[in-house]
């Protein structure tokens, strides 16, 4: 089985939000990268489970300048067993998605596992876009996923509940919660990936979007403590002040 | 230039992500003296409430689809048939399943998980977990945009809209459904959608001691949630885990016990409304990102809360 994953860099969640260049670049200074988590926790680690069950290979995609190897190194030391990396700044969804295609169409994988989404700037669309451009099917938000053969059995998110969703490879799928747990390198994979290929390709890419300012949300106030005995107080300001019940 | 709207169906109705996709669509339209049009499809028992949201045209394709490449085939045709420049769907799993497929097929820029209605060009959404917002302009003559659950209502003023048969060539369908399995919390609005939340963390010390947290819930309509911790050590199920690793939630109120509010679980939750935070710890960091606040025992603080909800109702 031939398994492509794409990882995708994202400042820590711990890191300070703030903007240069007249509000329109984010600020990278003094900001640690990680993996995106749900790229690296349910994505990745699902991924070599099922090689780790069935056999064959994993590769990580990464759309991104030189600074994303050291989070592509993470991915080789979790367990992936090579790596590509396009060698474009993204700036947009669709011209990821073009790129991730353009790199899949070639590679003939069974499975493409992205991330529901990215923790930077949240869009969640770039999996189902490549799926399109595949024209394969696609399960998004999957929680669960098992493979006999060429036939896939998912679980995804669904109101209320989950649907079973049976599906022919190839397929694309965003994975959220559920899919695997979180796999800290060990020692020989850290070793390992230092020696383990990854390919930098370059290519010519175009943007549907452009941010045109950030902005940081207003402070919020401070809060206003109520007294444990009082718990009818929080109601009324509730009601009255707030009106969110 | 008319903005059609994708709506996804539950049990024969519009779905409430659905309808405020259909409400941003008109609010828009209406804005730059335009149609909104919305596409629906499968079995219908209720199309009051879209009517309702003031899209003036509803088109219907009688199968039920479920499978995204299908549906993108129909939004696309529909979007052509109405000659629409501009599409929206809602940002939950079918939206971010449907509307990139689309944005594909229309060659169009797509803005994911919108906030406001454009202005000035621009349109904006949230970035970094709420942490920022960014104002986004789209460059290609088409544009798809995916609306955020909760954060832009539902209109109920329109005049009705008058439905029309649609039909479209879809190919087969790659993803078969061969199930459901309902949540345990059974009658729940699903957290992505829910207005009210009530969540508890490690401070409950122990899954049998959830039934005050439910008991909150239920006196309030509310949904219940949890923090990581508790997730993961299994006192409650993962769909309940909100936070930013698991679920990210927008409801009216967010009602948090026992959690002390890492940055994590913050990102899931901040862009909660109202904030309110239950903690014996007077240093919790929860309360700098809260609006009201109780420093308490939550054994104590919520069956008290129950109560003046139960009186009140009552």
């Amino acid at each position: 089985m031939k398994l492509l994953v794409c990882i995708s860099q994202a400042p820590d969640t711990t890191s300070r939000i703030a903007f240069t260049n007249g509000n329109t670049e984010f600020d990278s200074s003094g900001v640690q990268y990680i993996v995106n988590p749900y790229d690296e926790w349910y994505a990745l680690v699902r991924a070599i489970e099922l090689k780790e069950k069935h056999g064959g290979t994993v590769t990580t995609l990464t759309v991104g300048e030189a600074g994303c190897d050291p989070v592509i190194r993470k991915a080789l030391a979790i367990g992936a067993d090579d790596a590509i990396r396009v060698d474009v700044k993204p700036t947009d969804a669709m011209q990821v998605a073009r790129l991730i295609a353009d790199q899949a169409r070639s590679g003939g994988y069974d499975i493409i596992l992205c991330g529901k989404e990215t923790i930077d700037h949240n869009g969640a669309v770039v999996p189902a876009m490549v799926a399109e451009m595949l024209d394969c099917g696609f399960v998004s938000n999957a929680t669960h996923l098992d493979v006999a053969g060429s036939q896939a059995t998912l679980k995804r998110e669904a109101a209320g509940g989950e649907e079973v969703v049976g599906i022919e490879c190839p397929f694309v799928l965003s994975a959220a919660k559920g899919m695997a747990e979180q796999r800290i390198p060990n020692m020989r994979g850290i070793m390992s990936a230092r020696t383990k290929p990854l390919a930098v390709e370059s290519a010519e890419s175009t943007s549907a979007t452009a941010i045109s300012q950030f902005t940081l949300p207003p402070e919020k106030g401070a809060c206003k403590m109520v007294d444990a005995d009082r718990p009818e107080e929080l109601i009324r300001l509730l009601r009255e002040e707030a009106k969110a019940i | 230039m008319s903005v059609l709207a994708i709506i996804s169906t539950k049990n024969g109705a519009a779905t409430k992500a659905g309808l405020e996709a259909a409400s941003y669509a008109s609010a828009w339209a209406r804005s730059t003296g335009d149609e909104a049009v919305a596409i629906i499809a499968g079995p219908l028992s209720n199309l009051d409430a879209l009517g309702a949201t003031g899209v003036g045209r509803v088109l219907h394709y009688a199968e039920e689809v479920t499978d995204s490449g299908q549906w993108a085939k129909l939004a696309t045709a529909a979007t052509e048939f109405v000659g629409s420049n501009a599409v929206v769907a809602s940002h939950d799993p079918f939206g971010r399943a449907v509307a990139p497929r689309v944005a594909v097929r229309l060659e169009a820029g797509l803005v994911a998980g919108v906030t406001e209605l454009p202005k000035n060009g621009a349109v904006r959404k949230n970035v970094f977990s709420g942490k920022a917002m960014a104002d986004v302009e789209v460059s290609t003559e088409k544009s798809v945009y995916t609306i955020t659950p909760n954060a832009f209502g539902i209109s109920s003023d329109g005049e009705g809209a008058s439905t029309e048969s649609f039909s479209a060539e879809l190919g087969a369908a790659k993803e078969v459904i061969q199930g459901f399995e309902a949540a345990s919390a059974d009658g729940q609005v699903p957290l992505p959608e829910a207005d009210l939340v009530v969540s508890a963390g490690r401070g409950l010390k122990g899954p049998e001691n959830w039934g005050i947290v439910e008991d909150l819930a239920q006196s309030l309509g509310a949904t219940t949630a949890c923090s990581r911790p508790v997730s993961d050590i299994g006192w409650r199920p993962h769909h309940e885990h909100v936070g930013q690793t698991g679920i990210t939630i927008r409801p009216n109120l967010y009602i948090a016990a026992g959690i002390s509010g890492a940055i994590q679980h913050l990102a899931g939750v901040n862009q909660s409304k109202v904030i309110v935070v239950i903690n014996t710890d007077p240093e919790a960091p929860f309360f700098k990102a809260a609006d009201y606040g109780i420093v308490g025992d939550a054994f104590e603080v919520l069956p008290k809360l129950t109560a003046a909800i139960k009186a009140l109702n009552s």
